[in-house]
């Protein structure tokens, strides 16, 4: 485990909410209050500025520098200047919500017309696959060398 | 305005005279000739008690129940049947008839499924919809047409009792006209849609849940 691998909380550490009525939205942590809570505020994406416990966010990889207890509207400006939304809508993170969404989303017919795209493609990788296989066959390759160990 | 009942026209006054009694010619002497007879008859039984009368009661007869139908069933939309003979098959929904029941075709080249009725209750409305604004649907498709027939049950006499058949529902020519008919124009409606190859794959298949699939979570 090094230090590297986690995200900290830290004045304009950009927050997702995990849960409660904000859940899915982005946030900035923009004072600390104590050992459980901090100040946060997200113009951008509707969320009031307010104290919320640790616990109800999700810290993502992206920090905003900005000064401690920043106000509201300079918090806006930071954000647009940086143009968070379009960076937080391009990880991978982001597009899988997303997805996720939209899969819940999807009527009787979607879902019909999914299954038939996924058999199409499918079909299409099956017959790679059995080209692929077909000239495996005809030139066998040459195997792998076993590498000994050092006794 | 001003009424003035003296400048006002006369009233025709519509004298009904009650003709109660009728005089007859009698023949005979010394009969006195003439005789008044009424020309309705007195009633040969007068009750001395009051007849018994029911007691109001709320119930209303199955006839004149209101049937409501679901917000999201309208005439077009897909549906998926979810029990009986066709159960798992997607349908079109063409009207509701005055019993409530609800009037499908599948079409019945697509799916096996008939012009049919069926209840509401044992179908999921999809939000799939067909335009079937141009479909004209034959008068005589109502409840009665769709009644079951009751078939005579075979009489075991002496000595006939595996000989005589029994009767299985035949499809009447009549029922197999208005299918042809209906379907076409479906069929039509459907072919007008964008999806429509899709469309045709989609009410051909069968519905069924697989894993991880909660029908409270999934929107049809």
């Amino acid at each position: 485990m090094v230090l590297s691998q986690f995200h900290f909380v830290e004045i304009g550490r950009v927050a997702l909410f995990a849960y409660g009525p904000d859940k899915g939205k982005l946030c900035v942590i923009v004072d600390v209050i104590d050992q459980n809570r901090a100040l946060v505020d997200g113009p951008a994406t509707g969320v009031k500025r307010k104290q919320v416990n640790y616990k109800s966010l999700h810290l993502t990889q992206f920090k905003l520098n900005i000064g401690r207890a920043m106000r509201t509207g300079n918090l806006l400006k930071v954000w647009n200047k940086e143009s968070m939304q379009s960076k937080w809508d391009a990880t991978s993170w982001a597009k899988k919500i997303a997805n996720k969404s939209l899969r819940k989303s999807l009527s009787d017919f979607d879902r019909f017309k999914l299954m038939k795209a996924k058999q199409a493609r499918n079909r299409l990788i099956a017959i790679e696959c059995g080209k692929l296989k077909k000239q495996a066959k005809k030139a066998p390759a040459k195997p792998l060398r076993v590498r000994k160990r050092k006794s | 305005m001003s009424y003035c009942f003296s400048q006002m026209a006369p009233r025709k006054k519509v004298t009904k005279t009650p003709t109660r009694m009728i005089t007859k010619d009698i023949g005979g002497d010394k009969n006195g000739g003439k005789r008044t007879i009424r020309i309705s008859r007195m009633s040969r039984y007068y009750p001395t008690e009051d007849r018994p009368r029911k007691l109001r009661s709320t119930k209303t007869a199955f006839s004149s129940h209101k049937h409501t139908v679901r917000s999201s069933i309208t005439p077009g939309t897909v549906l998926i049947i979810v029990a009986g003979r066709h159960k798992g098959k997607r349908v079109v929904f063409l009207k509701q008839l005055n019993s409530g029941l609800l009037l499908v075709t599948g079409p019945f080249h697509l799916n096996g499924c008939p012009l049919r009725r069926i209840n509401q209750i044992y179908v999921i409305a999809t939000k799939t919809k067909v335009d079937i604004s141009g479909v004209k649907l034959p008068d005589r498709l109502n409840d009665a047409y769709f009644k079951r027939q009751k078939l005579r049950r075979p009489r075991h006499t002496e000595g006939e009792i595996f000989d005589t058949k029994k009767e299985v529902y035949q499809v009447s020519d009549e029922r197999k006209q208005d299918q042809v008919d209906v379907d076409k124009q479906v069929l039509e409606a459907i072919r007008k849609n964008k999806e429509k190859k899709l469309l045709f794959g989609y009410l051909g298949a069968m519905f069924s849940l697989g894993n991880k699939q909660y029908p409270h979570e999934m929107i049809f």
